[in-house]
Formats: structure tokens, sequence, C-alpha cells
């Protein structure tokens, strides 16, 4: 890559803080060697290596004289990506519950989730696991809101301090509705609630109230 | 006939040969003269440009924005003592500032200091502690550190909290944990870390319910990839 720019800074580490030790003057060209975040690892001629931020990279050359466009997601992506994993947490009928997942799309508006939770309660704990359809009815939206179904497993596990109880394992299914908020990258912050009825053994079945946050990737 | 032939075969030959000069011409740049052949292009395109392009194919970047190490050191569990602790980590690094990362620890409780007095009666079996949690952290303070008169190295401060689950005296417990921690960037890929955290979580081990403070300081090293 060619030094279009003025001159290249090149800094200690990949940081703003770090100080500038050399500089690459105009002309003079330099090889990626790796990237961190937004900050390239570049060897120049001298055989000396930096860290230079993906600003002034921007402004080198190919060696065929066009401008480097380095990819770099943006609301599209957010749209369009394929897969998503993230991790939320918050209030599950009163206990705390903290939950990953991984998300595919089938389309903008369709994708499918899995969901795996731990439940943190004062009297109880347990797992649950869980699958579910999502739609989104505007996904090119930077506030996206969506519908969701699914259905699932519940272990309920008593505390071995309160109650002696057995444990018990539940089929769950569940409705709901959330948005997904596009942040900046390949990052999201995602708030949804959900209402949750637990097919119990017994006579009457339970319904569970969940408010959950927390943030996701796509790629 | 054959000299129609010939005249043919000349005529030919003839005009092969003036073709070519015409070619030579052009080629010496002595075609000043000549007509410029009409085209078909629009009249904007001036020069067509015969440069050959070569295809160059960017090399794809080795981006490196995963964390990963192991950590050795101590936690004081409240009431339990204090006793070695290890495990690995996970981060994710989102720009020079934020990064994401998962944990997960093991430690062993000690005895309370009832158990220890009353010599027998132990509160329960499984001594062990673990933990996972899911953190967001923020790197400020970029920094070096100096280490003689010859060696410097990239240091870097950070601000972690996140939210998990710890398993101990046989339940699992919502835990909070938030701290700090200092990153000592050895070389472009390996990094050695000194990190301190509190764990809260709610425990009723001992009778009455109460918030306990679980203070942990470890000494890992982690490696970009």
């Amino acid at each position: 890559m060619a030094v279009a720019d003025p001159y290249l800074e090149m800094h200690t580490g990949p940081a703003r803080g770090y100080p500038v030790f050399h500089v690459v003057d105009r002309g003079e060209s330099v090889e990626i060697i790796k990237q961190r975040t937004d900050w390239f690892l570049v060897r120049d001629a001298g055989g000396d290596e930096g860290w230079v931020d993906q600003a002034q990279m921007e402004l080198t050359l190919n060696p065929d004289g066009s401008e480097v466009d380095f990819q770099r997601a943006d609301l599209a992506d957010f749209t369009n990506s394929k897969w998503e994993i993230g991790a939320l947490a918050g209030d599950f009928g009163g206990a705390n519950i903290v939950s990953l997942y991984g998300a595919y799309s089938l389309n903008p508006h369709v994708s499918i989730e899995a969901w795996g939770s731990q439940i943190l309660g004062n009297f109880s704990n347990g797992w649950m696991a869980s699958a579910n359809v999502v739609h989104e009815t505007w996904p090119d939206w930077r506030v996206s809101p969506f519908f969701t179904l699914g259905a699932g497993y519940i272990r309920t596990e008593p505390k071995s301090t309160i109650i002696q109880g057995e444990d018990r394992n539940d089929q769950v299914g569940h409705a709901g509705a959330g948005f997904r908020v596009y942040v900046t990258r390949r990052f999201l912050f995602r708030a949804e609630y959900k209402t949750y009825v637990v097919f119990t053994s017994r006579n009457d079945n339970e319904e569970v109230e969940e408010w959950k946050v927390g943030f996701a990737f796509f790629f | 006939m054959e000299s129609r032939f010939r005249v043919l075969f000349l005529i030919l030959a003839a005009q092969f040969v003036l073709s070519g000069c015409a070619a030579t011409k052009n080629l010496f740049g002595f075609g000043r003269d000549e007509a410029p052949p009409p085209t078909a292009e629009p009249p904007g395109q001036v020069i067509d440009p015969e440069v050959e392009r070569r295809e160059i194919k960017e090399p794809k970047i080795d981006k490196e924005n995963f964390e990963i190490g192991a950590f050795a050191g101590i936690m004081s569990i409240e009431d339990f003592g204090t006793d070695l602790a290890y495990g690995a980590r996970l981060a994710y690094h989102l720009t020079e500032g934020f990064f994401v990362e998962g944990t997960v620890g093991q430690s062993e409780a000690g005895l309370t200091s009832f158990e220890a007095l009353s010599g027998g009666a132990r509160l329960f079996d499984d001594r062990m502690l673990t933990y996972y949690n899911l953190n967001l952290g923020y790197n400020i303070l970029p920094g070096e550190g100096f280490i003689g008169e010859k060696r410097a190295y990239n240091t870097q401060f950070y601000l972690i909290a996140g939210l998990g689950s710890t398993e101990f005296a046989d339940d699992d417990r919502f835990t909070v944990n938030f701290g700090a921690g200092l990153r000592l960037l050895l070389n472009d890929a390996w990094t050695l870390r000194f990190d301190f955290r509190d764990h809260l979580y709610d425990i009723d081990v001992l009778g009455e319910e109460k918030t306990v403070h679980n203070l942990e300081g470890t000494l890992g090293f982690t490696f970009f990839f």
C-alpha cells in the first residue's frame, strides 16, 4: 500500500493514547501485518513496525493506484447479516435470569433462535433451553422491533437450604416482543419482554413474565 | 492466364507490404498525416489506455480481535477463608475502548471459624466454588511502563463489570462482579494481565441471608488471535 496522505503515523500500540514513534512519508509503501479493532500493524520499507489507525490507512493507495476500502460493518449489515450471538440478563418471574443465544436469519424479516438460560431465584434455581422464531417488521430501521414465538424445556431445582422439593422438568411455550438497536460496527443492543406458560404436571399451568436486556453481535 | 494470376498476386503482395508499412509508420509515430480510423467510441474517450492492468487480490488481513488466556491468583471467600483461584477467559474487542469478556473460575473454600472451633461439624461437603460471568470492559489510561532503563512496555488500565452465576454450597447464586485490571502488552500478541474483582452474591448458609463480597486478585497471560 502506498502512502497518499502527507504522512502515516506509526504508534507503538493499538490505541490513540500510545505515542507516535515513526512516520512514513508520502509515496513510500507499507505492508499490513494484522488488524486489531480499528488499528493496523504495518511494516514499512525500512522494516519498522507500528500501529496505524483506520482513518489514516483509508488514505493509502493499493499498488494499482486505487483507494483502499476497508470493510466495516454498517447498518446494512445489521439488516442483512446471517448470524447473531448475544447475552442478555434480566428478571424471570422475580428471579434473575442470564441468557445466551444464537440466531440465524432465514431472510431479513424472519430468523430462528436457540436460547440457553440459567435462572437464579431466592427459592429455586433452574435451567431453560428454548427455540423460537422471530419476526422483524422493519428490519432496516436502526431500532428494529420484533415479535417472537417459541417453545422449550425448563428444569427447576429448589434451593437446598429452603425447600425439600424435587427437581422438575417441564415444557414451556412463550410469546414476546422487543427491539434490536444498532449501536456501532457489529454491535447491537437488545431488549425484550416474554410471557411464558409452564406446562406443569399439576392441575394449573404456571405463567411467568420475563424482562431482559443485553447486547449481541452480528456477523 | 498465368500472367493474370501473377498480376493478382503482385497486387495482393503490394497491398500487404503497403499496409505493413502503414502499420510500421504508426508504430514509430510517423503516421501523423494519416487520417485516424473512424471509431465507434464516444467522443469523451480521448485516450484509450492500453496499460496492462495487473489483477490484484487484496490479501485478507489477519484480524486479531479475540483475546484468550488463563489466570491464577487468590480469592477470599467471605467467611470461608482465602485460597487459590484459577480460571480462563475469552474476550472480544469491539473497539479500541470496549471489549466483552466471559470468564470461568474456580476456588476451594476453607473452614468457617465455627467449623474450625467446633471441630467436626461441617456445614456442607462440596467446598468447591465455581463461577462464570459475562462482562463488559472499557480500556482507559493507555500508557507506557518502564522496566529498567532499556525496556518499555505499553500498558492499559481497564474497568470491567458483569453478571453471572456462582455455584457454591450446593446452590447456584446470581452474581454481580466488578473490578479493574492492568494489561502489560509484552509484544503484538501476548499480554500479561493483573486483574482485581469483587464478586457479590446473596447467601444464607450461615443462617441469615446476606450479601457477601468475594475479592479476587489474579495474574494471567492472554493471547490475541
